[in-house]
């Protein structure tokens, strides 16, 4: 049968069972831990043992069987199609907790604050007829924060600008990776790479600087109610998001120093480069609806 | 673009042997079965459940089981009702039958194909395993309300996790449904080409590409809430419970679809080939789709009309939500003209989904009911909204499920089911559906509240009614089990590759012979 032409079709797939069994072993794991128990840690590493060990296998397959010419034009367009809709599965996700602070500081916060009585509204009347609404709000109760519950927010124009820098920068250098593989210039592509991913961790690092301010100063913790909350949790994720997208791009570099691409076929890279776009434009709205306004 | 598909087996043309042919099979027929049977499984699981709940509510007082048992019973019922039973069942028929239908010879990524069935075994032992655990297993009702979720014992963070594990094996599999039908299709095949159950399962999986994550995301913020001092649902700390109400509804509200789009596209393949008909206004059909999918997704809060949300709140969700029954009537609609003046046969597939077209509208109607915020202060929380849903998802989602059964069985196995028994499980079911939910509605507006496991006295009458009707229900599905697993053993009568007369006219899987092989379309067939 010739392989030219054809959509290639897996058989005998092992990886998806080890997938099942180390996300199962390191969401039990982690349960017991939290439930306190002494065996929950254990078994939520060796679950990411295993989990590691699949992504490495299922990846190893995907690069093999790719860089074998297995892959036609058609799978590749299956591929493509696949990662967007990920991604934007990925935005649905943000998005929930983007709901959360606009739910938070333009209904929930006012309501509370006595606003909306007209409407029937009467949360403020029956529970904290004293409680006045200012951006940023741990609520009523004050709840987390120093002593008195008091807590300083983020200001926007410190290292989150400069983080915003890093990331739009990276954005650019990754372009400039692809316009080097596209006019096959290797040199080009590996600079580019090597920069993107630099400054991807880079990011993270000083995300890091950040939160450690917060904690041991600002009296700012994930416990610092609603603002706490959704400040931690979304740029939390989204730092996640950075470091899963700066490994990806980690392993796309090594690839192309091997030569795994050429101008016309080099789909884990763009892959690698759409998400990492896809967390930019995350940021952009972190910062401007999270840090600044 | 035409499709030719290689197989890395391609020496020993079959399936391997053994129990781990079906671990690591990435053979959409195979999967397919896998979903199916599992869904069978957590069927009969779910049920038991459920015939637990009216075993304690055939009469007042408390006779078998203790509160916090009975409301696991309604929460773990209905968890694993909807994301155990209905979804995969439809999951298992998209892979079966989506690549036969457009004439694929794979769905697009199989290995993640086989993840998302595999994820669902270790989701549900999880789940289930809740129980044994301190504190009892959840009890808060499927739909997780902080504050009282955030009361459970030890059961919270697997209650949670397994929502997680659901949610990435449902995206996984929604992804792969929309890659299979945008990019394998046969060459001709073109998008208003398709039949209805492929364009109800490609808006379906937009759907939940969308919700998924959300559900996901509203259910970490209960995880944190819990376990990491987070305020989303604390008011003291400027949070409010009610955000995690927006943010389920706006996944709730669209998955309740997500249950019953594929049913309508089930619904829509099966009445044509009985009728003897091409559908009436196929295109119609394609746009009454899309806009319920569109409308599903502003209408969440019809759910809360009850939690004090603004007036103009509840004004908008009550004209929003009637306007869903436009595009359901104009479907309802076509599926009568279709009937009308066909040469019509009643065979089982046929009865189910007439039974489906006519219950499931009543469903619809109690919906409109509700939706009607001033009347629902009334309606919500009872028994009322509890009949409206199981006449929607029970009478509607399973009926089709069943419909399609029937309908690919012969296609599947090779063997024709036996026509007499299938008659006796549809009339027993059909009758004992309405004996259970029927005199719900009664007991709902006579102001009887959902989620009780004892009530006031004059509750009693219907209520043992209900009983007896899902004693039988419940054990009919026995005959149902026997018919498939006969079936699945090749025993019966031998079907024609056609299976039922003129089908191959309303659609490319009756021109595959039956039973149909562990691989088809391998060279892509021509579309006219
Ligand atoms: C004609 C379209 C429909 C309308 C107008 C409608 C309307 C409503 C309304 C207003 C409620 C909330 C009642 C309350 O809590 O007081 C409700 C509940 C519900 N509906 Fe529907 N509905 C429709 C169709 C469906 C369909 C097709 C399904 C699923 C297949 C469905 C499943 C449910 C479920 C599961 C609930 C209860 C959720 C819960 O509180 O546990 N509905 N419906
Ligand atoms: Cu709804």
């Amino acid at each position: 049968m010739a392989l030219h032409g054809s959509y290639y079709l897996p058989h005998k797939a092992t990886q998806p069972i080890l997938g099942s069994i180390g996300l199962f072993m390191l969401l039990v794991g982690f349960s017991n831990y939290l439930n306190g128990s002494d065996l929950g840690p254990t078994m939520m590493w060796i679950g990411v043992g295993i989990l590691a060990y699949m992504m490495f296998v299922w990846f190893g397959s995907v690069i093999r069987e790719s860089v074998a010419g297995l892959y036609n034009h058609q799978v590749d367009v299956s591929f493509r199609m696949g990662m967007i809709w990920f991604i934007t599965s990925e935005v649905f996700f943000f998005a929930a907790f983007f709901g959360a602070l606009f739910y938070s500081r333009i209904l929930a916060l006012p309501w509370m604050g006595g606003e909306g009585s007209a409407l029937g509204v009467h949360t403020h009347q029956y529970l904290w007829d004293t409680f006045k609404n200012v951006w940023p709000s741990n609520g009523p109760g004050h709840i987390g924060g120093k002593e008195g519950g008091e807590f300083e927010p983020m200001a926007a124009w410190g290292i989150p600008a400069i983080n915003t820098l890093i990331l739009l920068t990276s954005g650019a250098t990754v372009t400039w990776a692809h316009w080097g593989m596209l006019k096959d210039n290797r040199k080009q592509l590996i600079i580019g790479l090597a920069a993107t991913v630099a400054l991807g961790f880079l990011f993270v690092i000083l995300q890091g600087v950040e939160y450690h301010e917060a904690y041991s100063e600002m009296g700012l913790t994930l416990g610092t109610g609603i603002y706490g909350s959704t400040f931690f949790m979304l740029t939390g994720f989204h730092g996640l998001h950075v470091s899963i997208g700066a490994i990806i791009l980690t392993v796309v570099l090594l690839r192309s120093i091997r030569g795994h691409f050429s101008s016309e076929n080099h789909f884990a890279f763009e892959a690698a480069a759409w998400y990492w776009h896809f967390v930019d434009v995350v940021w952009l709205g972190l910062f401007i609806f999270v840090y600044w306004l | 673009m035409s499709v030719t598909a290689i197989h890395d087996d391609h020496h020993d043309h079959g399936p391997t042997k053994g129990f781990m042919r079906w671990v690591t099979t990435t053979n959409h027929k195979d999967i397919g079965t896998l979903y199916l049977v599992f869904s069978l499984a957590m069927f009969m699981v779910g049920g038991a459940m459920a015939l637990v709940i009216r075993a304690e509510l055939f009469e007042p007082g408390m006779q078998f089981v203790d509160p916090l048992f009975f409301n696991s019973m309604t929460t773990l019922h209905a968890l694993i009702m909807v994301f155990g039973a209905v979804m995969p069942a439809f999951a298992g028929l998209a892979n079966w039958m989506i690549p036969m239908m457009i004439g694929s010879p794979d769905m697009a990524l199989p290995r993640l194909n086989n993840w998302s069935f595999w994820l669902l075994p270790f989701a549900a032992v999880m789940l289930v395993s809740t129980l044994f655990m301190d504190g009892g297993a959840a009890a808060a009702g499927w739909t997780l309300y902080p504050p009282l979720s955030l009361q459970a014992g030890a059961s919270f963070p697997f209650t949670i996790f397994t929502i997680h594990i659901l949610g990435i094996s449902s995206i996984m599999a929604a992804i792969n449904i929309i890659v299979t039908i945008l990019n394998m299709r046969a060459p001709g095949m073109t998008l208003m080409k398709m039949p209805l159950f492929v364009w109800t399962w490609l808006i379906t999986a937009f759907l939940l590409i969308a919700i998924m994550p959300v559900f996901a995301g509203a259910v970490t913020m209960l995880l944190t809430d819990k376990f990491f001092g987070t305020s989303f649902f604390n008011a003291a700390g400027g949070g409010d419970p009610v955000l995690y109400q927006h943010l389920f509804w706006f996944f709730g509200h669209p998955e309740v679809y997500v249950l019953i789009l594929p049913s309508f596209g089930i619904v829509s393949q099966i009445i044509p080939t009985f009728a003897r008909k091409p559908l009436f206004g196929y295109s119609s059909m394609v746009y009454a789709t899309a806009s319920i999918g569109f409308l599903s997704f502003v209408v969440w809060a019809h759910h809360q009309y009850t939690v004090g949300m603004p007036v103009e709140g509840e004004l908008y969700f009550t004209y929003a939500t009637m306007l869903i029954a436009v595009p359901t009537g104009v479907k309802v609609f076509n599926w009568m003209s279709t009937m009308w003046q066909g040469a019509m046969t009643f065979e089982a597939p046929m009865l189910w989904a007439i039974a489906f077209v006519v219950l499931f509208t009543m469903g619809g109607f109690t919906g409109l009911m509700m939706a009607i915020s001033p009347a629902d202060l009334q309606y919500h929380d009872t028994y009322f909204i509890v009949a409206h849903f199981h006449y929607v998802l029970v009478s509607g989602a399973v009926f089709a499920i069943i419909a399609a059964v029937y309908y690919w069985l012969p296609k599947w196995t090779g063997v024709m089911y036996d026509e007499r028994l299938a008659n006796l499980h549809f009339w027993l079911t059909t009758i004992s559906v309405n004996v259970c939910f029927f005199p719900q509605h009664f007991l709902g507006l006579a102001g009887m509240p959902r989620r009780i496991p004892d009530y006031a006295l004059q509750f009693a009458e219907f209520n043992a009614w209900s009983s007896v009707g899902a004693f039988v229900f419940g054990f009919s599905q026995l005959i149902l089990c026997y018919i498939v697993v006969k079936s699945m053993r090749g025993e019966g009568e031998k079907a024609t590759d056609e299976v039922w007369e003129g089908a191959s006219e309303h659609g490319l899987e009756w021109q595959l012979p039956s039973p149909a092989p562990y691989h088809t379309w391998e060279h892509s067939p021509h579309i006219h």
